[in-house]
């Protein structure tokens, strides 16, 4: 007789004899095939119901609220609360460029530069740097050139870099040494690495001081042949002798691991770069080829942060990969946090880094900056959070709950919680439900650096090229589709039809009249105003498709739009945009595909129309004017140009304005990029989203920065609001448990009842 | 029996084996390993010498069946199924494509899978079985057919709808328990692990009894149950003490087959509830086209379903003496 058996046979055992213990037991005693007898068994599950009961009890009287997800001792403490959804793959600065990923590796580096806080038109200051680096220009004889020199004259550019002083790494055990000087953990065996299971097993910490060549070691890691660099090819066509680089590496690492194994070390330090020297401890150059001014801009992002070469080599000893022992997932830097608790399955945890450099709140911002209260805490060291616990959080609706409940400090609003949460007055502006202003959350928006747009491509034999029948036809699509309409139906309004690539806040971007596409848009009582649909059927008709139909052959025009999307909440939406060519007597024929197909249609160039987005790297307008460089096209390519759009007046411009300074000539030039994409339209110029974002009373110092990273340090919270409030949102309701448990005990009287007159009716009725 | 068991674990060879090359070619028919290193590599500034070092360094750059080239001699063995696939035989997963070793995730991630799955499936078991049988016990009476009513109502429901439902109206409204987390400490995870548990056992309800039930009622038409009956026992030890014993073998064939299976973890619960097992696990590595971990997770899969087949097979053995194993049979 198995276990199960038994305890459900003895369990109905029971007789009908009261016990003097009032529990109505069977007399006969029966034996557990386990040797227990059924009073110890009863015992024995008394016992059991006795621990549970003790847990659950001791479970209800932590302090603070059931629900807190968090241990009850961290209620008051200065932690911030927040949530990933999807586990970053990369925490290598040379490997990862997700935003998720950016998230930790923002707060953990430092590059030598960073983006103001506050200031806007966003301004590059320094972080690790002790300054930002000049440009000084030099001819193919390396002759000094003066800084305006014409682009053709400049053969290369050299940055010369100068770090901060006495910046300590965090504490970590590549670091370690013993009395004598002697690194403790970079010649582990293989027997030491098996005992290891996370970095805290090893209990010996080190630092050292931050130096140059840290920063160079970290850009020849950018050509390592065992990491996947994402920018490593763009990088190659920049800093000079980074290819020839890569090239020599890649030998060396082939050689190497025939002589010495798969897993040995392939030593950075051994190998030059022509283009990258150190000059000494604190300072180091990088040549870059021709004029490259927006090389500023990647010296702010996490590529470029040092890395310690012993770091390197006490990850990369044989047996640490198999431990997940990596710098991709323990990573090691300078900045105000580090990671202490990486468990991408279930949380991350950064805590304050103890031998932070030091930074100051910044003092000067935007005009409404000091009303807005971003320059209360000017002056102040940072960073002011002690801690912060992210959770992993996939799915929205517990996210969101949790938000509302003061889990999280702060939230974005999904579609299926948006109305919960915004309201939109009679000038449809948006603003807080009563829910959410009655707990004293603020909104924050901000339209974000990145622009949707729908693509035709340019090499299509019907929709694409630049005779004035394609022009046409494009201009007329383009009046049909009504992005205010999309925006409004699709996105709860969280967004702004885009009037060309550029989006607002970045140099370029024309706002007001001056700057609508005058070919869709009309300037009607102080906005701008799609022009109606008779003009797009005008402009049909002169293509030589009136009423929809080709008029060389009478058949009806028929466009294909190639899709990765699928799903009921994208057939909602292709059936929209089916609509809006139907208002042109034009079928839209969707071929939706996984998205690795649509990949491969991108680059074989089969498809017709399409959508395509794309965030900024930096706020250049380089960055989205780049997108339609017709040596930049995806055909044959790879390039970014999705539309294969090539205009030799475009490219010409293009080549003057990526090398200059911001300012009114740059202005003009990009005015006229503007004017001839606007009139050859290879692109349906879509919508720059807008972020919106909620914020509990608690948070401070959120004004959102689209372009800096490393933001964590500037916020602050109150934490004794926090947990004051989280008691008062959050106190139990038992009352529904007890009145299920009598409904259920109610209902068994009948079944109860109907028992007892089956057993003891009698078999023959008189 | 050891020898019945022995062929059945070399009948499991083969098995896996299919289920290798099916998975394999499933895999690859949809996603080449130029698409998978796109994938990985990110949506920006990616060049072909990028893609072709990628698929180099995750050995995704030779063919996938047959290598015709005759440099390197291997033709069956120097392609990606062959390098990928074998070392699963001995359970070493290698890597995944983001670098981190399979092996040791999945070992992180058994135990938070089965913190939800066991006592779903011990207390669903017993609730279901129980249920049953006041069913059966009650049969043709208002409470059977209101039972079934609800169990038909409960099986027609989404087990979305009691992931939601359950998480406002404990979590959101009562604020008895969290939304969703998980805690590795002892002390603090059953308050993480009630409400899955719940959701899951309220999920499993309605499909469960309606399953015993109808095993039960057939065992209560058979012969030896009138017996019982005209001897004089009372109905309740006539169906929990002979009734159940005698119901155990079709009991068991459902059963024991999925206890090897709990290691898997359940796939909508932990992604609801922020359980980090490997139900969530398999769907992550789906979504980012990661065949290690998929591969991976269906020969784990395949291997323990085979296991669950052979340890239901001797389960029956020891709750029915008539039945006998292999050799011993003949």
């Amino acid at each position: 007789m198995s276990c199960l058996q038994w305890l459900i046979t003895q369990r109905y055992a029971i007789d009908s004899k009261p016990s003097p213990q009032g529990l109505t037991v069977n007399p006969m005693k029966t034996h557990h095939p386990c040797g227990f007898q059924s009073n110890e068994y009863i015992r024995c599950l008394l016992s059991y119901l006795s621990i549970l009961i003790s847990v659950l009890l001791i479970t209800a009287c932590e302090q603070g609220p059931w629900n807190n997800p968090y241990p009850p001792s961290e209620s008051e403490a200065n932690i911030l609360y927040t949530s990933f959804s999807g586990r970053p793959k990369h925490l290598d600065p040379a490997q990862s460029y997700s935003s998720n990923e950016i998230a930790f590796t923002g707060q953990i580096y430092e590059p030598p530069l960073q983006y103001h806080y506050l200031k806007r038109p966003y301004e590059i200051i320094p972080l690790a740097a002790a300054q930002v680096p000049e440009a000084r220009y030099f001819d193919h004889q390396d002759n000094a050139l003066v800084d305006d020199a014409p682009v053709q004259d400049i053969a290369y550019t050299v940055y010369t870099i100068e770090i901060k002083q006495n910046i300590q790494y965090q504490p970590h055990p590549a670091f370690a040494v013993d009395k004598h000087g002697k690194p403790l953990y970079l010649d582990l065996t293989a027997e030491d690495i098996d005992t290891k299971s996370n970095l805290t097993d090893f209990p010996e910490t080190g630092t050292r001081e931050l130096i140059a060549n840290d920063f160079v070691y970290e850009i020849k890691r950018l050509a390592h042949p065992r990491l996947h660099c994402p920018i490593y090819g763009l990088m190659t066509e920049y800093i000079v002798g980074l290819r020839e680089f890569g090239e020599q590496l890649r030998s060396a690492d082939q050689e190497l691991r025939k002589q010495a194994g798969e897993d040995s070390f392939l030593d950075l330090n051994n190998y030059e770069i022509n283009g990258v020297e150190v000059l000494d401890r604190y300072t180091y150059q990088v040549k870059i080829k021709g004029k490259y001014p927006q090389f500023l801009y990647w010296l702010a992002m996490p590529f470029f942060a040092p890395i310690p070469p012993e770091a390197d080599r006490f990850y990369s000893q044989p047996g640490m990969d198999k431990k997940n022992i990596t710098l991709d997932w323990y990573p090691i830097g300078t900045g105000p946090y580090m990671l202490t608790e990486n468990n991408p399955n279930l949380k991350m945890v950064l805590e304050r880094n103890p031998k932070f450099h030091g930074e100051k709140y910044p003092g000067e911002g935007e005009p409404g900056d000091r009303e807005a209260g971003f320059l209360d805490d000017a002056g102040k060291e940072l960073p002011f959070i002690d801690k912060i616990v992210h959770s992993l959080e996939k799915e929205d609706i517990p996210s969101w709950n949790k938000f509302l409940q003061g889990y999280y400090d702060a939230s974005g609003i999904s579609s299926d919680s948006f109305d919960q949460a915004i309201n939109f007055n009679a000038a449809g502006e948006a603003g807080l439900s009563d829910t959410m202003a009655n707990k004293g959350i603020d909104l924050v928006t901000a339209v974000g650096t990145s622009t949707f747009y729908m693509g035709f491509n340019m090499e299509d034999p019907i929709i694409g090229g630049d005779s004035p029948s394609a022009t046409k036809l494009r201009r007329a699509i383009a009046i049909a589709v009504d992005f205010e309409e999309r925006i409004s139906i699709f996105l709860n309004d969280r967004g702004i039809a885009a009037q060309g690539p550029i989006p607002p806040g970045i140099f370029g971007y024309r706002a007001g009249k001056e700057g609508i596409n005058p070919y869709i848009y009309d300037w009607v009582d102080g906005g701008p105003k799609r022009k109606p649909i008779e003009k797009a059927k005008e402009l049909l008709a002169e293509a030589g498709y009136p009423n929809g139909r080709d008029v060389q052959n009478g058949k009806p025009l028929t466009l294909y739009f190639d899709t990765p999307a699928s799903g009921p909440d994208a057939k909602a939406q292709l059936d929209w945009l089916r609509k809006q060519f139907k208002k042109l007597n034009i079928q839209l024929v969707i071929r939706s595909t996984d998205y690795n197909r649509f990949q491969d249609k991108m680059l074989k160039g089969t498809a017709q129309i399409f959508e395509w987005g794309w965030n900024a790297d930096y706020p250049d307008p380089e960055n989205f004017l780049f997108l339609l460089y017709g040596p930049n096209a995806k055909i044959g390519k790879n390039g970014e140009n999705a539309a294969n759009y090539a205009n030799k007046e475009f490219d010409k411009l293009f080549e003057i304005m990526k090398n200059m300074g911001n300012g009114p000539e740059r202005q003009k030039i990009i005015d006229q990029m503007m004017e001839i994409g606007r009139h050859d339209g290879p692109w349906l110029w879509g919508l720059h989203p807008k972020n919106f974002s909620l914020y509990h009373s608690w948070y401070h110092n959120a004004k959102p920065n689209l372009m800096a990273n490393n933001t964590l340090k500037y916020k602050r919270i109150d934490p004794e609001l926090r947990a004051q409030l989280r008691e008062q949102w959050n106190r139990p309701i038992i009352r529904p448990i007890l009145l299920l448990l009598l409904v259920m005990v109610v209902g068994m009287i009948p079944a109860i009842l109907s028992y007892r007159r089956k057993n003891y009716s009698k078999g023959v009725k008189n | 029996m050891f020898a019945y068991i022995i062929r059945r674990i070399l009948y499991a060879i083969p098995i896996l084996l299919g289920v290798n090359v099916i998975t394999f070619t499933l895999f690859f028919v949809v996603n080449k390993p130029d698409d998978m290193a796109r994938m990985h590599l990110g949506m920006k500034h990616v060049q072909q010498a990028d893609i072709d070092k990628w698929k180099s360094s995750h050995g995704y750059d030779k063919p996938l069946f047959y290598n015709s080239s005759p440099v390197t001699g291997g033709h069956l063995t120097d392609t990606i199924f062959f390098k990928k696939s074998i070392r699963l035989f001995v359970f070493d997963f290698g890597n995944a494509d983001d670098g981190r070793n399979i092996g040791h995730d999945i070992r992180q991630r058994v135990l938070p899978s089965l913190a939800i799955a066991i006592p779903i499936f011990i207390i669903g078991l017993l609730l279901n079985i129980t249920l049953a049988l006041i069913i059966a016990f009650f049969r043709a009476t208002y409470v059977d057919y209101t039972g079934m009513i609800l169990c038909v109502v409960l099986m027609s429901i989404s087990t979305l709808f009691y992931i939601i439902g359950g998480q406002y109206l404990i979590s959101k409204v009562w604020h008895l328990v969290p939304i969703s987390g998980f805690s590795t400490h002892i002390s603090t995870l059953s308050k993480f692990i009630i409400l899955p548990v719940v959701v899951g056992v309220i999920g499993g309800i309605g499909s469960g009894t309606r399953w015993y039930r109808t095993i039960f009622l057939e065992e209560i038409s058979k012969d030896y149950v009138r017996t019982v009956r005209a001897k004089g026992m009372p109905e309740r030890v006539v169906l929990f003490r002979h009734v159940l014993r005698n119901a155990l073998v079709p009991i068991l064939t459902g059963v024991v087959v999925v206890i090897p299976l709990l290691f898997m973890g359940s796939l909508i619960l932990e992604s609801f509830f922020g359980i980090p097992g490997l139900g969530s696990y398999t769907i992550d590595a789906i979504g980012s086209q990661d065949f290690a971990i998929v591969r991976s997770m269906v020969f784990l899969g395949s291997a323990l379903y085979i296991l669950g087949l052979i340890l239901t097979d001797i389960s029956y053995t020891m709750v029915d003496p008539r039945i006998r194993l292999g050799a011993e049979a003949s």
